[in-house]
Parts: structure tokens; sequence; C-alpha cells
């Protein structure tokens, strides 16, 4: 093995994926070319952004600022793995419902930290939603449609059948 | 794409394991924890250590015990995210849990530090900048260059401390144990820091930050507050932490108010707290207060906003904390 790099055994998805990778590289870097799971996206690259998010055990991290090495053992989630055999994860259906995404580049952080929100709190208020979001940027929905998103995935996600009203499809209160 | 540097990776089980190592690697060699304020600027260029120990394996330095005197002891690898959701955080020191909520972002917070935060990096707009944009202007004495880019003509570096938690712990009085090579000591928040920009650390280079110590929550309030631009992200352009212990019928018997995001180092302001002891927290004491602030800050041009404009909010902050510790009561 060439020197500096590391044989590791990452589960990401529910799968146990072993790599070899340059120490250090990081897990954004070792997802997106190694795994070739490039659904998680560069953005910053410095923490400012919340682009790169994933999961581990469940919770939001940034991959741009993880060393792999320290993260054998963990449960890796990226978007890849949000939609299941049921079909699209509520998320982001009402994401797509509600043209949450527009260029779409930060999408995959917003559902992963929206994601993170609903398994720990399955009715968050707005202030909860819009603090919880907090870490990621997008600079085209102005915010409103993924708030409003969220919302209604979590109503989903409750057990109510719950129709996108014509108000939000255009940003409403 | 910023790829960090390359580097030697420890992972020990003990922090004394961890120190060890540490003693034994290269003279640049670092600790790591959360890794959030380490790897952007391990990214930028900024540190370069040859070697990093990660503090990740070992279970002792994190989570939250009960002290022995009635306070509490953070482990220092304990997220800001577990700090600010603790129930007795929560209870009985809520200045520390806002503080925390206020650091940056919830998912940094997920994986940032409360002892990170202690030691985090000074700022500096000149200083936080990728490798080319420092060396198109030429690279400033904070790393790899001679001169001081806010203050040209000055022998000395003025990057700003601009962690939250600090001037609420050293408000608070709060302690931080510190494992060395020769054995544990326990020193005050305050103690911590040097008014130097490169040098900001007084910790000597091995020592590894494992404890912090929050007094017992016995008659004595405190309350942070901070300026800065957006609701999340940003660091402090001012931070506020104010302290005050009262007497049964509600007159101050000390006060601490102190400044970060001013100064390299956090500054606690003494005639703020000969404003306030003696006095009951009325209007005309916390405004003697604020003016006592204001005329001991002195920011320079080197993080966001105007230096005119960060000077004018020290006193309107540090009013509003005091009032704080008044509504409070």
């Amino acid at each position: 093995m060439q020197p500096g790099l590391v044989q590791l055994t990452l589960t990401v998805n529910g799968e146990r994926r072993a790599v070899t990778a340059p120490l250090h590289h990081t897990l954004l870097e070792v997802l997106r070319e190694e795994l070739g799971l490039t659904g998680t996206k560069h953005g910053c690259e410095l923490g400012e952004c919340g682009t790169c998010t994933v999961l581990v055990d469940g919770r939001p991290v940034l991959s741009c600022l993880e060393i792999p090495a320290a993260l054998e053992g963990r449960e890796i989630t990226t978007i890849e793995g949000m939609e299941s055999a049921a079909g699209l994860h509520p998320l982001q259906q009402a994401f797509a419902e509600l043209g949450a995404a527009q260029c779409g580049y930060c999408t995959p952080g917003f559902l992963l930290a929206g994601k993170a929100l609903i398994d720990e709190k399955p009715a968050p208020n707005r202030a909860e939603i819009v603090e919880a979001l907090g870490g990621n940027l997008c600079r085209c929905t102005g915010y409103l449609k993924i708030y409003e998103a969220v919302e209604l995935a979590a109503a989903r996600m409750r057990g109510g059948r719950v129709e996108a009203t014509p108000e939000a499809l255009y940003g409403g209160a | 794409m910023m790829r960090l540097p390359p580097f030697e990776y420890h992972a020990p089980a003990s922090a004394a394991e961890a120190v060890a190592v540490k003693a034994a690697a290269a003279p640049g060699a670092m600790y790591v924890a959360g890794g959030t304020d380490l790897y952007p600027n391990m990214k930028r260029r900024h540190q370069e250590p040859e070697a990093l120990i990660s503090l990740h394996r070992v279970a002792e330095l994190r989570g939250i015990e009960e002290g022995a005197d009635g306070g509490l002891s953070i482990g220092a690898t304990t997220s800001l995210t577990e700090v600010r959701g603790h129930p007795r955080i929560r209870a009985s020191y809520p200045a520390l849990a806002e503080a925390c909520r206020l650091i940056s972002t919830p998912i940094l917070q997920n994986m940032g530090t409360l002892g990170g935060n202690l030691l985090l990096d000074t700022r500096c707009n000149y200083y936080d900048q990728n490798y080319d944009w420092r060396k198109s202007i030429e690279f400033c004495m904070k790393k790899d260059g001679a001169i001081c880019w806010v203050a040209p003509s000055s022998p000395r570096c003025w990057a700003v401390q601009s962690a939250d938690s600090v001037p609420l712990l050293v408000a608070m009085g709060a302690e931080v144990d510190l494992l060395g090579p020769g054995g544990e000591r326990r020193v005050p928040v305050f103690a911590l820091y040097r008014d130097d920009g490169i040098v900001y650390l007084a910790k000597q280079r091995d020592e590894l930050l494992t404890r912090v110590h929050l007094p017992a929550p016995n008659g004595w309030r405190a309350t942070y507050r901070k300026v800065r631009r957006r609701g999340a992200f940003d660091f402090p352009v001012l931070g506020v932490g104010a302290w005050a212990r009262f007497s049964p019928d509600g007159i101050v018997e000390d006060a601490r108010v102190v400044l970060g995001g001013i100064g390299s180092a956090p500054e606690v302001v003494a005639g703020a707290a000969e404003a306030l002891i003696g006095g009951s927290l009325d209007d005309a004491s916390i405004q003697a207060a604020a003016q006592a602030a204001w005329k001991t800050g002195r920011p320079l041009d080197n993080t966001d906003f105007t230096i005119s404009w960060r000077k004018e909010m020290i006193r309107p902050t540090v009013a509003r904390a005091l009032g704080d510790l008044r509504d409070s009561r």
C-alpha cells in the first residue's frame, strides 16, 4: 500500500464498505471519490455553508470537516440513503411538490438536516425548523418553501393525509 | 478544492496516553477534538501539524458530572449540542446553554466541543483567508509573514479572541484542568489567555485541556450577549459575559463584566464592577458600567463591521446584559 493510505471499514447507508484512501482525505472526499456517492456536495469546504451535510448516528455533521478514520463503527447516512424501497422519503416528496429545491445544490444537506430534526421532533414548530436548518445556506429559494416542505413532510409522517395548499406553493404565510 | 495537508494520525484511548503521544511527537503536533476550527485552518494552511492526536476515543474527556463543591464538571470534548441540551445546565447554568446555542450553527455544535471553543484560534480579516489570498498581499505575522496588516507599524499581532463561551466562563469564574507530562493543574479560565494574537494561550505546549469546572450556582446570576451580522454561523464582533453575586436583599456584592470579540484576550472591565458593587443594579449603575466598558473596549479594524459601530455597540450590549441579570431576579 502506498504511504499515507489507510484501509477503513465505513458503514454507509446501512452497508459496510471497505475503502482504501489517503488518511488526510475528509469524509466528503472519500464519499465522492472512493465510494462514488456524489450526492453529497462540495460547498465552501470550511464549515460555512452546510452543503456537505451527512448524518452520523442520526445527527447532522459536515462531511468536509470529518476524518473518516474517526468514524469507523458509526452509522453514516448520505442523501443516497434517504430513499427506501417504498419510494422517496416524505421530505424529498414534499421538497419536490413545493418547489423547495431550485438549483438543487444545497438540497441534499437540507434534506438530511430536516430528517434529523423530524426524527428527533416529529412536530417541529417554525422556530425550531428555522434553528435546525440554520447551518444550511440556500441562495435560491429564500428558505420559505424549504420551511413549508419540512412542515408538510412532518405532518404526513405523523400520519396526516395532507396536501400542499396553493398558498404554500407560492410561499405565502 | 482545498484538501487538508497530510499528517500522521494518532487515536489514543486515554488522556494520559494522549499527553504521552503528544510529548513524544513532533513539536508542531496538535490535539484535535471536533476539528471545526482546526480543519478549516489546516485547509487554509494556518496550521500545518506534522501529527494530529485525535481525542475521539478518549471517553474520560466526554460527559457532564456533578462537582464536589456543588458545581458542575464538563469534559472538554463534550459537544456543544450536549452542553446546551443538558438538563442540569439548562436549569442551573442557562447562560452557558445560551452561549453554546449562539456558537456558529446547530450542525457545527454537533461536532464542536466546549474545550475546542475555549481554545479557538484568534481571528482576523487578514488571517482567516485562504493561502493564495494571504500570499497575494504578502503574508501577515500570524502565519508565514512579518507584518500586521491591521496595524502595519505594530510589533504585535492583534487577532481577536472570538469564542462565545469565553467571556461568560471568565465572568462566572469557571476553571479548567490542564493535564501535562508533569501532572495536572487547575487554573481560572481567565488565566488561559494571553493578550497576543499569535501566542494567545498560556497553556504549555503539550498540556491537554481535560475539564471545565463551573462554580456552584448559589446566589449569583450570569448572562451572555452576542453581536453578529447573521443569526447563525457568524463569530461574535462583540460578546459580553456578565456575572453578579447578590446579597439576600438584592445588593450586588460582586460583579464581573467581560468583553470578547474586541482584543486578543477576553477583557475584564474593572470599572464596570466598581460601578455595580454596592448598588442594586438600578438604571444609573447599569449605565455607568456600560460607559466604563465603552471606555475600555478598543476594537481594531479586523473583523466584520466598522470599528466605530462595534465600539458604539459596547454600551447598549453591556446594558442589555446587565438588564438580563436584573430581570432574571
